[in-house]
């Protein structure tokens, strides 16, 4: 059982190899130019000489191969150093924003917290409602819960962010004044007040994401138990005389997690990739904004690195999903 | 069931329209999605007026008889606009889905199934999982924008351009569900079952595994238009979709936004439209995967 | 308003006592939004508005322009002239004074050598300083004395006020930034971060992209100010929840560049918390003519470069008729209100620079058509004109934005009643103002006949951005599509004027070159058809004093002077 999950973690590595040098070429081959947002005003002949001190016109294979290096070899130095108060890194030349001309991973070590906070929790509340949803929509299909479920999921998910974002902020915030519009990254909970206060600016971009997710979640759940439902084992189950509860809640509900748990490893790796237009809309400035500001400055280093952070748990979690089949299911086996 | 009518494939189909025009939900949804075409490509020709009309001296009204959904900022009438923007955005939505559908259960079933291919293509799905959107679409309309214009004239190759790009941005998670599930269902006795008795593994693709695999598909399908809509206006947001004079229901929603307080009724037409076609064509998938369930057929 | 701001200039030169607050630090927090969030603080290294107006509350130059483009001293202790001896006879030299006492927030002294230092940072060849231009010409920059300094260039220079004049160029503390001069600057994060000022505040905390606090500077020059203890500055969204936080909700109070539609505007006004403000500067909104051929028929090194003439727009009245069918008044009733004029010039302002055109104001569509009929092309079937056997076809670009695709469509329409037919199209802004040589989709490129977007000069003087039309600096392949006139346009006698307002120093004079080079690319040749002169529109919370919006320099110039009304 264990030497598939190291075989797979073996192929990641030139699978990750693979995907960086093709995110790279990407990058470089899209129109891109990290002056685009420098003022008209400015000359091009200055905007040149700011490419060259932005080392833009060195080779393609010189600038990826520094990236690997600082990506693979110094950033993790720097994470050590960090850790143990060591000094491994010291002089060596970090991953360098061309927008901030800062450490990128300085950054996005700054985001993460608001990150996590708003689409994480955002995530667990919407796993929260939806596996219930699905199952009991399920369980009782056709029947007024089902409907309604059904209508408000479809509804939830036919609505963009764009629009329900600031819908909400005029209803609570415009109209009723209950939450605050522009989400204070700075605030820190150190005490009751201060905890209710970062509550009160989390719920609406909180309710808005795990609105999208518990659409979309709960009919993937319901489906799966609705094919499961009419499968000759839970007749024989119940038949067995097994109660009603561990019927649906036991055999029905494991054998109906596997499309289930693919969602949720798909989903699980976009909280770290933030959520750009709910973000932009809270100004929640977490790292859904670093990305989407990166690429309309044409930050190409932020870019390269947050992408392929999130190509790694991208791979990673599908690999837990992977293994988590073997689980749920004994007769998947990949050997 | 009768024993005459399970083995003639004409009959199958009956019972299978049968069963589906007795699913109340995917009745009502078949008929409101008719009703949604008629009047979006019929409606064209009935309504006197066009998208693009302005009349400055009309603008920002609100609903009357001459324009029951009212004008916009430009005086165009709101009506017109809706009818006009879903003919491209069900057009776009539509095949942009079954673009996505197509390709992602092709390789979610050949992954699946073939444990040569699964290592190959679930690799090449993390690939397009992880590839930065915004910039892949950029290399597209680097590449093909003006080629695809010069073949088919620039409305057609922007509307390929596109559902292309919806395409093969959003196929990786219904290949990787329905991989999921194939994963599990080859190995189910009646599989092997199949297999014992010599069909091949195309027919048991097609008999036995793509019918098992029909709910996870048609939710990825509902779920699929629904993005494919506004991803297509995103596109045009960012400049990288159809020409701005050129109105669909993500844009028309997007316009709206900025107004949503002194003029509501402007973003409740798109956003009404777009949930309406969703939520119908949800109901019709839950007919046809009820109706092509061979359990629940019989009931 | 004219007083008041002469008053303001008074007060910020002398630091004489405030007119409102009484005592530093005692009006709590101040919190403003931009909707475009700064990325670092320090403007060499970045030409971004965000950055150089947020680092405006930090840094400060030794002169800065004020709300009608006059001068006033900052870090200086007057603005040097030809009048008072500053500005040597012959133009080729500009000898600053800074104040006395003057000091930096880490309480040292502010001398000459900071500014002399300020200079070779930026003109450091490996440094990839974003104001280079600022320093163009500088010969050299000697430090006198303590509080003296001497700018030399290597020509006379009628307009010597580029170097330590104005938000782009602030000065900075030798002592912070000495070893992050050239190829080290970007390495410099800390300081690029949290650059030590003179400014009335000094950064607490910088979250690149994100926020920035800030407190009163201890030692500010004026004991007084500024009037709040703390300042939050934050980035990021759009200009609608910018407008709406500091309108409707009352979270902050000062929103930046609100460009929003008129009604829109009014409407978040009612919420009654704020209300907006608006001042007009040089920034205009133009259609831009090509004048040579941008067929994708031609190869790339002819396409759109002067070599093919464009087929259609080289005839000066199918440009003229272009411009004869827009009717102005109305692109700015329905898009910008308030915050717009109609106008025809180039140059709109300062008024010395600005011409008296006003001929293009009159909507004339049958002028138009009459115009077209004369230049041969008649009206085919379907309604548009054919001349021997090309139909009167343009691509319209420009970048993303609601208000542009307005006034695209509203174009759009009225060429279509002169018998022109229009292809829009509308493109990602940063790769339309990005200057990528390999995108067919940049405005320097200009793979299209006919773009919109906006443009405006620093400072008060046009000369640089009149000298972009000079007959050479059109992009085209041989400079990977790098220059900046954009129309190709090219007229010795044009090139001829830009010489000669190069070496001319007398004010009247030099208006009257500039009007008469405006006159050359708008209503005399059509080159640009200027729309609308457009203003800035702030948003102000109505608890918050002080504020004069500025359109010739930083936004947050006075932020010394803004007090709490209670």
């Amino acid at each position: 059982m264990l030497t598939y999950p190291l075989r797979r973690l073996a192929i990641s590595i030139p699978t990750l190899l693979f995907i960086s040098l093709a995110i790279f070429f990407l990058l470089n081959l899209a129109p891109n130019d990290p002056m685009a947002q420098v003022p008209l005003t400015v000359p091009p002949e200055v905007k040149e000489k700011m490419r060259e001190a932005l080392g833009y016109g060195q080779p393609l294979l010189v600038q990826y191969w520094k990236w690997l290096v600082q990506f693979f070899w110094i950033e993790p130095q720097v994470w050590i150093d960090a850790t143990f108060g060591t000094s491994l890194s010291e002089g060596k030349q970090r991953i360098i924003s061309w927008q901030t001309r800062s450490p990128v991973m300085d950054i996005v070590a700054q985001r993460l917290p608001q990150t996590l906070w708003v689409v994480g929790m955002s995530y667990v509340v919407g796993i929260l409602i939806a596996l219930p949803i699905g199952i009991y929509s399920a369980y009782r299909q056709y029947s007024v819960f089902d409907q309604v479920g059904t209508f408000v999921a479809m509804v939830g998910y036919s609505v963009p962010p764009f629009f329900s974002g600031v819908f909400a902020i005029v209803i609570f915030s415009i109209s009723l004044g209950w939450f605050p519009s522009i989400y204070d990254t700075t605030h820190q909970v150190v005490d009751w007040d201060s905890f209710v206060f970062q509550l009160r600016q989390m719920i609406m971009p909180v309710m808005v994401l795990a609105l999208q997710t518990t659409a979309q979640l709960s009919r993937f759940m319901r489906s799966s138990m609705l094919d499961n439902l009419n499968q000759d084992y839970v007749r024989t189950a119940r038949a067995k005389g097994a109660s009603e509860w561990s019927v649906v809640m036991i055999h029905v509900l494991r054998n109906s997690m596997i499309p289930v748990v693919t969602v949720i490893a798909l989903g699980i790796p976009s909280i770290f990739g933030g959520a750009i237009i709910t973000e932009q809309v809270f100004k929640v400035n977490g790292i859904g904004q670093q990305l989407i500001g990166a690429l309309y400055a044409n930050d190409l280093p932020t870019v390269q690195t947050l992408t392929f952070m999130f190509a790694f748990l991208i791979v990673m979690f599908n690999l837990i999903a992977d293994i988590l089949y073997g689980l749920l299911d004994p007769r998947i086996r990949y050997d | 069931m009768t024993e005459t009518s399970v083995h003639t494939p004409s009959s199958k189909w009956r019972d299978v329209w049968r069963q589906f025009k007795s699913h109340k939900g995917a009745l009502i949804g078949g008929v409101i999605f008719v009703g949604i075409l008629l009047f979006v490509f019929v409606g064209q020709y009935v309504w006197p007026w066009e998208a693009n009309q302005m009349n400055i001296r009309a603008r920002n009204q609100g609903p009357s008889w001459a324009h029951p959904f009212g004008t916009d900022q430009l005086g165009r009438d709101t009506m017109a606009r809706i009818i006009q923007g879903g003919q491209t955005s069900i057009t776009v939505g539509l095949t942009a889905m079954v673009l996505a559908l197509f390709l992602g259960t092709l390789v979610g079933v050949l992954a699946g199934y073939f444990k040569r291919l699964d290592g190959l293509l679930m690799r090449l799905t993390d690939l397009f999982l992880s590839l930065p959107i915004l910039p892949l679409l950029l290399v597209m309309m680097l590449l093909f924008r003006e080629t695809l214009s010069q073949l088919y004239g620039p409305e057609t190759g922007i509307f390929i351009l596109i559902v292309v790009a919806i395409g093969i941005t959003s196929w990786m998670p219904t290949a990787r569900i329905v991989r999921g599930d194939v994963l599990a269902l080859k190995e189910r006795e009646f599989i092997l079952a199949a297999r014992s008795i010599g069909t091949t593994n195309f027919q048991i693709i097609l008999r036995h595994i793509l019918p098992n695999v029909l709910s996870p598909i048609m939710v990825s399908a509902t779920l699929g238009i629904a993005n494919a809509i506004i991803t297509e206006s995103a596109l045009s947001f960012l400049g990288l979709g159809f020409p701005p004079d050129f109105p669909t229901w993500g844009r028309l929603l997007n316009d709206a936004v900025d107004y949503l307080q002194q003029y509501p009724e402007r973003v409740f037409w798109p956003g009404m439209a777009i949930s309406l076609t969703v939520l119908s064509i949800n109901y019709i998938g839950d007919g046809l995967r009820d109706a092509l369930d061979p359990r629940i057929r019989g009931r | 308003m004219k007083i008041k701001t002469l008053l303001m200039g008074a007060v910020a030169a002398t630091a004489f006592a405030p007119i409102a607050s009484a005592e530093r630090a005692s009006d709590g927090n101040v919190s403003i939004i931009y909707w475009q969030a700064p990325s670092i603080l320090n403007p060499y290294l970045s030409g971004g508005t965000k950055d150089i107006e947020s680092s405006s509350l930090i840094i400060e130059p030794l002169g800065r322009y004020g709300p009608s483009g006059e001068m006033i001293p900052y870090l200086a202790a007057e603005i040097p002239t030809v009048a008072n001896g500053g500005v040597s006879a012959d133009l080729t030299s500009v000898t600053w004074k800074l104040q006395d006492g003057l000091k930096w927030s880490d309480g040292t002294a502010v001398t000459s050598a900071d500014v002399k230092f300020t200079a070779d940072y930026c003109m450091h060849p490996e440094g990839g300083c974003a104001q280079l231009a600022k320093f163009e010409g500088v010969d050299s920059v000697e430090v006198i004395d303590d509080l003296t300094v001497k700018v030399t260039f290597n020509q006379p220079k009628p307009n010597p006020y580029g170097p330590f004049m104005g938000g782009q160029s602030p000065i900075i503390q030798k002592a912070q930034f000495e070893n992050c001069i050239g190829a080290a600057a970007p390495s410099c994060t800390d300081q690029n971060f949290g650059p030590i000022g003179t400014g009335p505040f000094v950064v607490t905390e910088f979250r690149p992209n994100d926020v920035i606090q800030m407190k009163a500077n201890d030692n500010y020059r004026d004991p007084a100010k500024p009037a709040f203890a703390t300042l939050t500055f934050k980035g990021g969204g759009d200009a609608a929840g910018a407008g709406r936080a500091v309108m409707q909700t009352g979270e902050f109070d000062y929103a930046w560049n609100l460009q929003l539609a008129p009604e829109v505007l009014s409407q978040m006004a009612e919420g009654g918390k704020g209300k907006p403000i608006s001042g007009f500067g040089a920034l205009v909104e133009r259609i831009e003519m090509n004048l040579t051929d941008p067929s994708p028929a031609l190869d790339a090194e002819t396409r759109s470069t002067r070599k093919a003439p464009h087929p259609i727009l080289s005839d000066m009245r199918v440009r003229k008729a272009l411009s004869m069918a827009i009717d102005r008044e109305l692109l700015v009733e329905i898009g910008y209100g308030q915050a717009g004029r109609p106008t025809c010039n180039l140059v709109p302002a300062p008024a010395i620079y600005a011409s008296d055109n006003t001929e293009c104001l009159t909507q004339d569509i049958e002028g138009a058509k009459a115009l077209l009929e004369e230049a041969g092309w008649t009206v085919g079937a379907d309604g548009v004109r054919t001349k021997d056997g090309m139909r009167l076809s343009l691509l319209y670009q420009t970048s993303t934005n609601a208000v542009r695709q307005d006034f695209q469509a509203l174009i759009k329409e009225w060429w279509t009643m002169i018998g022109v037919e229009t292809e829009l199209r509308n493109l990602n802004a940063s790769v339309f103002f990005g200057g990528d040589p390999g995108s067919p989709d940049t405005f320097q490129k200009f793979y299209a006949d006919v773009e919109m977007y906006a443009n405006n000069f620093d400072g008060t003087d046009p000369q640089a951005y009149l000298s972009m039309y000079r007959c050479g600096n059109e992009p085209k392949p041989e400079s990977q599509w790098q220059g900046e006139n954009i129309n190709r346009f090219c007229d010795p006698a044009y090139d001829a004027l830009i010489d000669e307002l190069a070496r001319t120093g007398d004010i009247e004079k030099r208006g009257e070159i500039a009007r008469k080079m405006n006159d050359m690319l708008t209503k005399d040749s059509y080159t640009i058809v200027p729309l609308v002169d457009r203003g800035r529109v702030s948003g102000v919370s109505n608890t918050l004093g002080g504020v004069v919006l500025n359109t010739w320099d930083s936004e947050l110039w006075n932020v010394a002077d803004w007090y709490r009304i209670d």
